[in-house]
């Protein structure tokens, strides 16, 4: 469990530090004048993107307990150790440049270059696919030569952490797709467009980099 | 620039004034009208758990004497009534219900910042409802493996409901963790953006604040539950074997290999110790609130209040193996453990101290609601008290099994929550409804479930020390018992059975005062908070009419001297204070 608990201190440590600075030294007692920016936050004043936060705190912590859960379980007697699929690297490769044309898409978004946007989604889109297709392709892989997920631990959590990791991808896909849609038919105004890409830019790195923390505990385990 | 609240800037707030019937009390966005939702759903689940344990006790009060109830369906009573009880009626009413209600009237919001998320979270918290409730309708019934569901016996053959029962349980396990977390999403974004000019997180009522923390606790510890609920799927459905050990049912092999038992338990814990202050942090915000407001006085050290919730709140994820104690553990873990679980007795005696210091010398009205308020403060002190006896390795191994636990575990986290629910729905029922409801049936209500609780649990204590066994269907020829706990277990039940009935007071009383009840004053209580400072009452759609409210001064301001009144609304500023003297922050 040390691994959920570093998460969890991290996360309590922010919010520790952050009540500090607001509550250390104030007088709620005193009744005063309400000051100008009494409840403007450090972390800014975009509702969504504090949702946003929030949920990734949520959806690390989900990650960051299955990863105690596999080095508890990885110590009993009976794990014998996976050798992934070669195809992980190309699908990682294709995450990799779907953050990247995203990331590129959103800064379009931001400088008002909105010609860019319909490409730049569409890409981002299909590498997605691309990806959770290869990881797909890779569980048929593993399934030919007969790992399956029942024939070991290791495998049990390759194919739980690869599918909980996917279902998460999809899932923002249905936010990507919505985006996409206000965009190619022209509705809705260009600063919410601009929102909502940038806020989608944020899950994909997140994700990728939940990605990259797998991939590499999958690799050396 | 200028300053603008948040909730004034139009393209944050989704206007959608709601017309039919349907869009105002069915698909609705509202918060007010989302809290009750939840509350009725929640209270009705509720009203089904106390049914299931008034049969537990039918049948450990009076053995055999009922042929409706056998082994196996009493362990599926036992189940479905912890899990009910916990995750159903108290996770739920608490945050979806009261968080729902307090938390935008209490910051001076409009709603919640995502209204048709908040409206999402109460249909899929129903799914989860239904589904769970459906397990009692599928062959085999639902599952009897105990609130805990502990693996290898949750899933395997001879526990009851092993067929649909445990699947449909770990089902809305998960469709509850969904509706949670797009509730808590808006709770906490709420609070953090949404409060009105003024309202600094320091002025916070402490219902706020518990409810704030129990929702930051439960989006961290929810997802521990769903992962072993997901792997128990896997293990259940696809044969995984990740807490299923190498295993013979009789003589033959379900094909698992060394999954470790104990791995769940970790997971379980993890999330289920927060779980207990989820229940609990909301009822310590609440509390206060009534203490203080009842009591004429402003809460005793606010700032250690608050910082008690946080450091509970902190505390409370590194405490989880304390019920892991009798699954054996390294003795230098045990040590830590219980270490930590009497570290969190310090905030927890600091609040229980300025519970009773806000009380001292108060001026204090005995409403219903203050019944109810202090009668937590009872019940409360005496469940934490065992509790520290069960942090400790030595004393929890021989009592871990007894009617012991049982008991201490119903004082704290059962009856306390309990009556700090009752005692909230009778504070802000004039608000909800406009109506008031009838005092003395409200007495009789709070005195005869107070006294009743104590009725039944004090003996409980005895039995654990007698070591009688919990969880057991019938007791036998057991030599160590002596006949007596037959018959305090007979009184138990006599009372369980009368406390049961005597709920149906409350439900008289809201019906009464919804068909007949005398219509209440905006603010009955002479509160501060601003939910009572609303343009209308009830309060509508939008809560606030045409202007948010602004605040000049913390949630606390009573009995200030040199003012007329007793009290000083959060949105009056210095000046118009009523004596018009400014004696702000002189006492």
């Amino acid at each position: 469990m040390t691994i959920a608990l570093g998460f969890l201190a991290l996360i309590l440590a922010t919010l520790l530090g952050w009540l500090l600075k607001q509550s250390f030294n104030t007088q709620p007692w005193v009744a005063e004048v309400v000051s100008e920016t009494a409840n403007q936050g450090p972390l800014g004043t975009n509702s969504k993107l504090i949702a946003l936060l929030t949920l990734l705190a949520v959806v690390s912590s989900f990650f960051a307990l299955i990863l105690s859960a596999y080095a508890l379980r990885m110590e009993l007697g009976d794990w014998v150790p996976l050798s992934e699929p070669q195809l992980l690297w190309t699908n990682t490769a294709v995450l990799v440049l779907a953050s990247i044309v995203f990331q590129w898409t959103r800064n379009a978004a931001a400088n008002g270059r909105t010609a860019r946007l319909s490409p730049g989604l569409l890409l981002t889109g299909l590498l997605t696919t691309g990806f959770v297709v290869g990881q797909f392709v890779a569980w048929q892989q593993l399934q030919a030569t007969g790992q399956f997920i029942t024939s070991n631990p290791a495998n049990a959590f390759f194919y739980f952490l690869t599918g909980a990791h996917a279902v998460h991808i999809v899932g923002g896909m249905y936010v990507w797709a919505r985006a996409t849609a206000k965009v190619i038919l022209g509705k809705g105004d260009d600063p919410a467009i601009a929102r909502s890409i940038e806020l989608c830019t944020i899950y994909w790195h997140f994700l990728l980099l939940v990605w990259l923390v797998l991939f590499g505990l999958l690799l050396s385990t | 620039m200028a300053y603008v609240a948040i909730a004034d800037r139009d393209h944050e707030i989704e206007h959608h004034d709601p017309q039919t019937f349907i869009t105002k009390y069915i698909w609705s966005q509202d918060h007010k009208v989302i809290a009750v939702q939840y509350a009725i759903t929640a209270i009705f689940v509720g009203l089904i758990a106390l049914g299931l344990s008034a049969m537990m006790r039918l049948q450990l009060g009076f053995p055999d004497q009922f042929s409706f109830i056998n082994p196996e369906n009493y362990y599926q009573f036992i189940t479905m009534h912890g899990m009910i009880m916990v995750i159903y009626l108290l996770t739920a009413l608490f945050l979806g219900g009261f968080g729902n209600y307090l938390i935008p009237l209490m910051c001076g919001s409009r709603d919640m910042v995502f209204p048709y998320l908040n409206m999402l979270s109460y249909w899929v918290y129903l799914l989860s409802v239904i589904i769970l409730l459906a397990s009692f309708f599928v062959p085999g019934g639902s599952t009897g493996a105990g609130w805990t569901l502990y693996p290898p016996q949750a899933i395997m053959p001879g526990t009851p409901g092993v067929d649909w029962g445990i699947l449909l349980m770990l089902l809305s396990l998960a469709v509850f963790i969904v509706a949670f977390t797009m509730g808590g999403l808006n709770y906490v974004t709420t609070v953090l953006q949404a409060r009105c000019r003024g309202m600094t997180l320091m002025r916070m009522p402490l219902s706020v604040w518990g409810i704030f923390i129990a929702t930051v606790l439960g989006l961290l510890a929810f997802p521990a539950l769903l992962v072993s609920a997901i792997m128990m799927l896997l293990d259940k459905t696809l044969h995984t074997s990740f807490f299923m050990p190498a295993i013979s049912l009789m003589g033959a092999d379900p094909g698992y290999t060394g999954g470790s038992p104990i791995l769940f338990q970790h997971l379980f814990w993890f999330f289920g110790h927060p779980e207990v202050y989820i229940v609990a942090l909301p009822a310590f915000g609440i509390v206060s609130d009534l203490l203080s407001t009842h009591a004429r006085k402003n809460i005793f050290g606010y700032r250690m209040m608050v910082w008690a919730i946080v450091a509970i709140g902190g505390l409370s994820f590194i405490v989880w193996a304390h019920h892991m104690y009798v699954s054996g553990m390294n003795p230098y873990f045990g040590f830590f453990f219980a270490t930590t679980t009497l570290i969190i007795a310090v905030p927890t005696a600091i609040k229980v101290y300025n519970w009773v210091l806000t009380l001292w010398e108060g001026n204090i009205h005995l409403r219903v609601p203050m019944l109810f308020a202090i009668g937590f403060i009872f019940t409360f002190i005496h469940g934490g008290l065992t509790g520290l006896f069960l942090g400790n390795v030595t004393i929890d191994l021989p009592l871990s099994d007894t009617y012991f636990v049982v008991a201490h575990f119903h004082m704290v986290m059962g009856v306390s929550p309990v009556l700090v629910v009752f005692g909230a729905i009778y504070h802000w029922w004039p608000k909800i409804t406009g109506k008031m409801y009838n005092e003395t049936l409200g007495r009789w209500h709070f005195w005869m479930t107070f006294l009743g609780t104590y009725a039944i649990y004090l003996p409980m204590h005895y039995l654990g020390f007698q070591g009688v066994p919990r969880r057991y269907f019938a007791m036998g020829n057991t030599e160590f018992m002596p006949d007596s706990a037959q018959d305090l277990n007979a009184w138990i039940t006599m009372s369980a059975l009368f406390v049961a009935a005597t709920q149906v007071l409350f439900f008289i009383n809201i019906i009464w005062s919804l068909k007949s009840g005398p219509k209440s004053d905006p603010n009955p209580w002479d509160a501060t908070t601003l939910e009572w400072q609303t343009p209308d009452h009830p309060p509508k759609h939008g809560n606030w009419g045409h202007e948010l409210p602004v605040v000049h001064r913390w949630a606390y301001d009573y009995s200030v001297p040199g003012y007329e009144d007793d009290f000083i609304p959060q949105n009056v500023s210095a000046d118009d204070a009523p004596a018009g003297r400014d004696h702000g922050g002189a006492h």
